[in-house]
């Protein structure tokens, strides 16, 4: 029996039909991506430029083209919409700038001591530190609510060391202010109060997140850290053991190994976990919508879930879909630089089984 | 804490046996990390199943207590019987169905395809999947809402479950599943006589059960835990599901009071289902976790 690459080369014959049998069994899936994904990326970009105002279709003739207006009346002017946006941006920042790394260095963490060489119960604890990742964060949310309410288990734990906790989720205050007011700066200077950037006074900006937002946080660090302990188990379990073992008959300590061997090693699966996890953060929406709505005081107003409550709560479609695009061109950029990364470097991760031309060309 | 796994695939290359049997401190200092971190990543989920079974009161008054005083089913009671809970567990598993059957299908033809079909625009439909991968889908959030009323399937139960279907994720395991098997048994059906639908689907499929149940498992898992697309595509009550009513639930949007025991019912009720797939899955989804992430 003839192999199959000498048939691949034959027309006719047997491969009569494989035109339209292709065409067909990939119809369904083609179709769903182009209507559910390729067109809401038109109207987005359409109804950002437009005055739609979310009464009957954007594309019923109604509506007009607005030039930048939306992209200016969420940047500039002093008024309330500015001020969302500037919140929004402010908080995402925060989110990305500290899950990201604390995810990143706790799931490595997790994964080097999973992954220890005689440990029993390996799979135990992988179970345990995964489990949260497949649940979902809506329920984990109202779990959340419970467990950080002002006289909830958590300020019930840091009551034993003394400490009398926030009212998180209704604490507007952010962790770094309540840091200097800790230390007796209670109140602005004068130069950070007064001015500031998108309606959020510079004060605001340098905060940090507020308690409610940080409840959040540690919510997502708490879902997200199995999965990628996951990816540094996978690329643990790569690394050729020699280099290690060399390190150690050269007399280097854990920490040295750790620190000098085993972590340049792991750098390409670092760096897709941290793309991966700045990715991710920046699309925060459902703990928002399940929880806190974007407040106390604005300050869990997230890019993501400012893009719906402009639009299909607040009427302004035109904001709304301006907020998305933004955040869509962040992402994009990010995925992009991802890709670039995955591709200069023949030793990056690729899925399990590798294909040619998985790597767009 | 209990060992459950022996450690079986303990890096064998790498395991110098002369460590084991001899407990060393720094051994025990490991275990006590490990414990401790376990317990942090635990016993949420068992206040979540105690506080459940608690009474209001006690749970206000003693949120730590892992001993419910008095056990109280009148949480349960109330979600079960007499509230909406029922119905949206019926919506959630409804569209959870649907999906999988559908990306079962949908995902094994186009995988199928790509992966054995010579036809025109192949390539053209295989960097079109890859772009459309890097799409976030948050942003495509309420644009989406926008082309569902335009195609006139908002607020319809196939407007919820058909956008599920854009799965380029679930197309290339299938891809890859199906260029790693031979092309014989295809082949020779093919020479018998069988058009490509029929060789599709009475010889094909069946040799792919293996990645069809991983995408079952993912399908569930997504579409059972999924959020906006819920939002999104429907508003009438009799079409919300659980994380939709489960998050108005505990946002505080369907009646007042903090209700922490029936809250807390609804989240655990509603993790049950991926819960038991789960540990009847566990390597698998474990397996599948590291490989689909990475795209």
């Amino acid at each position: 029996m003839a192999m199959a690459p000498a048939r691949r080369t034959t027309r006719g014959g047997i491969r009569k039909g494989e035109a339209l049998s292709g065409w067909i069994l990939s119809a369904p899936v083609l179709i769903a991506l182009f209507v559910f994904l390729f067109l809401p990326i038109l109207m987005t970009a359409w109804v950002s430029v437009s005055d739609y105002n979310g009464h009957g279709s954007p594309l019923s003739g109604k509506f007009s083209f607005v030039g930048a207006d939306n992209y200016v009346a969420i940047t500039s002017g002093g008024g309330l919409q500015e001020k969302i946006f500037g919140w929004s941006l402010r908080n995402t920042l925060w989110y990305v700038v500290l899950v990201v790394p604390i995810v990143t260095a706790l799931s490595l963490f997790l994964a080097v001591i999973v992954n220890g060489r005689v440990l029993r119960g390996r799979g135990f604890f992988r179970t345990a530190f995964y489990f949260p990742s497949v649940t979902s964060s809506v329920a984990i949310i109202a779990l959340w609510m419970f467990l950080f309410n002002a006289s909830g288990v958590v300020n019930k734990m840091l009551s034993w060391i003394g400490i009398h906790g926030p009212v998180w989720f209704n604490d507007p205050q952010g962790i770094f202010t309540a840091l200097l007011s800790g230390l007796g700066l209670k109140e602005a200077p004068a130069a950070l109060a007064n001015h500031g950037f998108l309606g959020v006074s510079w004060w605001s900006w340098i905060g940090g997140p507020s308690w409610a937002m940080t409840a959040l946080m540690l919510q997502a660090i708490f879902c997200t850290s199995g999965t990628f302990m996951l990816l540094f188990i996978a690329g643990l379990q790569n690394l050729s053991p020699e280099v290690d073992e060399a390190a150690i008959v050269d007399g280097a300590t854990a920490w040295q190994r750790f620190w000098h061997v085993t972590l340049p090693q792991l750098k390409p699966v670092l760096f897709t976990v941290v793309t991966l996890g700045i990715i991710g953060a920046w699309q925060m929406f459902d703990q928002v919508f399940s929880s806190t709505k974007g407040g106390p005081g604005n300050t869990t107003y997230t890019l993501a879930y400012r893009a719906y409550s402009a639009s299909m709560i607040d009427g302004y479609w035109g904001q709304g879909m301006a907020v998305a695009f933004i955040l869509f061109g962040i992402i994009i950029l990010f995925t992009i630089l991802q890709r670039f990364w995955l591709r200069d470097r023949p030793d990056m991760p690729r899925p399990p089984k590798k294909t040619k031309g998985v790597v767009p060309s | 804490m209990s060992a459950v796994a022996v450690p079986r695939i303990a890096a064998p290359a790498r395991s110098s046996r002369k460590r084991r049997g001899r407990f060393s401190p720094t051994q025990g200092a490991l275990y006590a990390v490990l414990a401790i971190i376990a317990v942090v990543y635990i016993s949420p989920f068992l206040i979540q199943v105690v506080t459940s079974v608690k009474t209001e009161p006690d749970a206000a008054t003693n949120p730590m207590s892992m001993i419910p005083n008095p056990v109280s089913f009148a949480a349960l009671n109330k979600l079960l019987l007499n509230s909406d809970f029922p119905h949206w567990f019926l919506i959630s598993a409804v569209v959870s169905v649907c999906v999988m059957l559908g990306r079962v299908l949908f995902d094994s033809a186009a995988g199928y395809a790509l992966a054995r079909l010579h036809f025109r625009g192949r390539n053209l439909v295989f960097g079109a999947l890859i772009g459309i991968m890097a799409v976030p889908g948050v942003a495509l959030l309420i644009p989406r809402f926008l082309v569902l009323r335009q195609v006139g399937l908002y607020d319809t139960l196939p407007g919820i479950i058909l956008p599920f279907f854009a799965d380029a994720a679930g197309v290339f395991i299938m891809k890859n599943f199906f260029e790693g098997i031979p092309v014989a048994v295809e082949e020779s059906a093919r020479v018998d006589g069988a058009n490509i639908f029929r060789t599709y689907w009475s010889v094909v499929l069946p040799m792919a059960r293996p990645a069809l149940v991983t995408i079952l498992i993912m399908s569930f898992q997504g579409s059972w835990n999924e959020l906006q697309q819920f939002i999104v595509s429907a508003q009438r009550p009799e079409l919300i599901n659980l994380t939709k009513g489960v998050a108005l639930l505990i946002s505080g949007q369907l009646g007042q009071g903090t209700q922490y025991p029936l809250k807390l019912a609804a989240a655990t009720l509603m993790t049950i289902p991926v819960a038991i797939i789960f540990f009847i899955f566990q390597k698998r989804i474990m397996n599948n976790a590291t490989g689909a992430v990475k795209e």
